[in-house]
């Protein structure tokens, strides 16, 4: 057999049939999917209508999180009517298809993508599609995970498989050592800068390279989250020992004789070494540096120490309009240093960057220091999971010291869809994954960042290096 | 799923690279429990915030448009389907454009929405045409694969045939896919004999 990719591996092992003479075209089994109650709500009206079941009930899982309020207080009502109707109907449709539910009040509810993993229902090589474009989270394991739409978590849950079509692939090698200071979040925003928003798409991405196997586990899920910004549909770290101690134990991990034949398998999952990639793209981790968003699309970034661009220097005319559109809705002008853009908030969560350890970062910057005057700052921890393991670690009373709201979990204002939301004009220190207009409000400004920047920008009421003005790594 | 074989009508252009999903559908739209009453949804704060006036499809001829002839990446970022059933709902059949991001690109053929890539050459061409208001009524004949352009400039397309054909036909996928009932629960049986633990 030809060397294949891990992604060809995992395509193939999951492929029921061919639909087309070359096999671009197949019909792939779905090993699992979790469930939220606002891209789901039509999907189960469609099979309610034709009558049709769910075909592996236990192979969904629902959790609450996009439209729940986060106030401090944990309130079973969500932010409006709409999402009550939303809340309501997703409990009554995992209830009538016998679905498990995380609803707001459940001790494990959460973030999709933060609760899949914590509970141990992510393990490598399978494929799981997923009404949520963060999917790609999963890769971080050596599972595929793909966003899907409406129509097609319908055909999911009627079938256990999607009508998919096979991606080229790119391979993404980091070598060497990231600088003190820079994270898992500056690697990935430094590659969307790199290859543009769509620079990956049409592809599944394997990270490769000693900068990405030194990165713990909830780094690579930070990295493989953010490579649908670049238009991956499909982000891939081949597992290792790393991966399968951070699943060993966890409540829904397979155990004792299964937990051994797993891993035997498990360690198979790699691309074969004479493998060939549609694509390669190559980064130095050595000169890689904290990275804020300056614009309107992810791939608008600029190392922090460095100064907006200026849009008479872009050749490319298109370019030029694109970042010329971008400064007007920001407010910003070419030139500026990145690091005197104040901010009116500041805003910790999201599905990229609000597990534990993200938290225990941002935590290092801010403890014994204050928000400053003016700045609004907001913790919402990616999981009730991870809100309970930081308050056990005392890391809540931290935050709250420095003047940081500590929140319930939820997508929270990384879209805004419940009532956290930015104001017109307001301007955001944000460890999300989106700096689209109105992406947190209508008017609001977003600048994306690391968990740890964002910490440091809040106390400093502007943008800044934590190297360099906090002084930690 | 409405059928799409050869359809009429005005195009309006809309270049810029990256439109995103909350762009062409914000947040506030997205509270219901059904497909319908997305059409105020679309492009919302272009089409009635303040810029309004300067927005194309608030102008004449393009107010009528049922193609979009946007710039790269189109549909970028979240997967909402609603973003494409307001398109549909606001009589948009078919999008035009150099790449869709790919989540955007299935949704739409999953709801009769044809959305076409042409080269960037063919694709600036298309703009400059249909930015000229006498010119923006084009013709898209899918089982051709060509759209024609007044004064007969006719661009052809390419489309994946399986595409293709359940976008003439208008399928249920759901039903074509449960036709192969046994060979998924064969592959199922199989598949979890061999990773126990997924079992």
């Amino acid at each position: 057999m030809a060397p294949r990719t891990l992604y060809d591996k995992l395509v193939d092992a999951h492929t029921v049939r061919r639909l087309d003479a070359d096999g671009r075209q197949v019909l792939l089994y779905i090993d699992r999917t979790v469930l939220n109650e606002y891209t789901s709500p039509q999907a189960f009206t469609g099979l309610r209508e034709a009558g049709r079941p769910v075909w592996r009930p236990r192979a969904s899982l629902g959790t609450v999180d996009h439209v729940n309020p986060t106030a401090s207080r944990r309130v079973a009502a969500m932010a409006d009517a709409g999402g009550e109707r939303q809340a309501e109907y997703f409990a009554e449709n995992c209830r009538d298809f016998g679905i498990e539910l995380f609803d707001v009040l459940h001790p494990l509810q959460g973030i999709e993508h933060v609760v899949m993993p914590e509970i141990g229902l992510v393990l490598p090589g399978m494929v799981i599609a997923a009404g949520d474009s963060h999917t790609t989270t999963y890769g971080a394991f050596g599972a595929l995970g793909f966003g899907i739409g409406t129509s097609d978590i319908e055909h999911y849950l009627a079938t256990q498989t999607l009508i998919y079509k096979r991606l080229k692939s790119m391979r993404v090698t980091v070598d060497g050592t990231l600088a003190p200071g820079v994270r898992a979040k500056d690697v990935v925003m430094a590659l969307i800068r790199t290859i543009g928003a769509s620079g990956a798409t049409g592809y599944a991405i394997e990270f490769a390279g000693t900068a990405i196997t030194a990165l713990s586990v909830e780094g690579r899920m930070t990295i493989c989250n953010m490579a649908v910004e670049a238009g991956a549909r499909g982000a891939l770290v081949a597992p290792d020992d790393r991966v399968f101690a951070y699943i060993a134990g966890r409540p829904r991990a397979p155990k004792d004789d299964l937990w051994d034949q797993a891993v035997a398998a498990w360690r198979e999952l790699k691309s074969d070494p004479d493998a060939v990639f549609d694509q390669e793209v190559v980064l130095s981790a050595e000169i890689i540096e904290p990275m804020v968003t300056w614009g309107t699309s992810p791939d608008q970034a600029a190392p922090i120490n460095t100064s907006i661009p200026d849009p008479a220097q872009e050749p490319n005319p298109d370019r030029r309009r694109d970042m010329e559109r971008a400064l007007a809705y920001m407010g910003l002008a070419p030139g500026m240093a990145l690091d005197a853009i104040t901010i009116d908030r500041a805003f910790i969560g999201s599905c990229t960057n609000a597990r534990i350890e993200d938290l225990r970062d941002a935590a290092l910057v801010v403890r014994g220091r204050h928000v400053a005057a003016g700045v609004r700052a907001m913790v919402v921890p990616g999981s009730s999971t991870v809100k309970r393991q930081a308050e056990a670690e005392g890391l809540d009373k931290v935050f709250l010291d420095a003047g940081f709201e500590w929140r319930q979990s939820g997508c929270s204002m990384c879209l805004a869809m419940n009532d956290d939301v930015l104001g017109a004009g307001e301007r955001c220190a944000s460890s999300t994954n989106r700096n689209f207009e109105g992406r947190q409000g209508a008017g609001g400004r977003t600048h994306l960042m690391s968990p740890a920047m964002v910490a440091a920008a809040a106390i400093a009421g502007r943008l800044t290096d934590t190297r360099r003005d906090i002084g930690g790594n | 799923m409405q059928p799409f074989t050869i359809v009429s009508g005005i195009a309006a252009p809309l270049p810029a690279s990256n439109i995103d999903t909350d762009v062409i559908m914000p947040k506030q739209f997205l509270k219901g429990v059904d497909r319908s009453g997305l059409s105020d949804g679309v492009f919302h704060d272009l089409r009635f915030g303040p810029l309004r006036d300067t927005f194309v499809l608030n102008k004449s001829p393009w107010q009528e448009a049922r193609f979009l002839v946007v710039g790269p990446n189109f549909g970028c970022g979240s997967s909402r389907e609603h973003a494409v059933w307001g398109l549909g709902q606001l009589g948009f059949r078919a999008l035009i454009g150099t790449s869709f991001a790919g989540i955007f690109f299935d949704n739409c053929a999953r709801n009769g929405m044809l959305a076409i890539t042409l080269e960037a050459a063919a694709l600036d061409t298309l703009t400059a045409i249909v930015s000229d208001p006498t010119t923006a009524a084009l013709t898209i004949d899918l089982p051709a694969q060509t759209i024609t352009a007044p004064g007969g400039l006719q661009l052809a397309f390419d489309i994946e045939p399986t595409r293709k054909e359940s976008l003439i036909l208008g399928l249920d996928a759901v039903g074509a896919t449960l036709q192969e009932r046994a060979a998924i629960q064969r592959f199922e049986q199989a598949y979890l004999q061999e990773n126990p633990w997924l079992a």
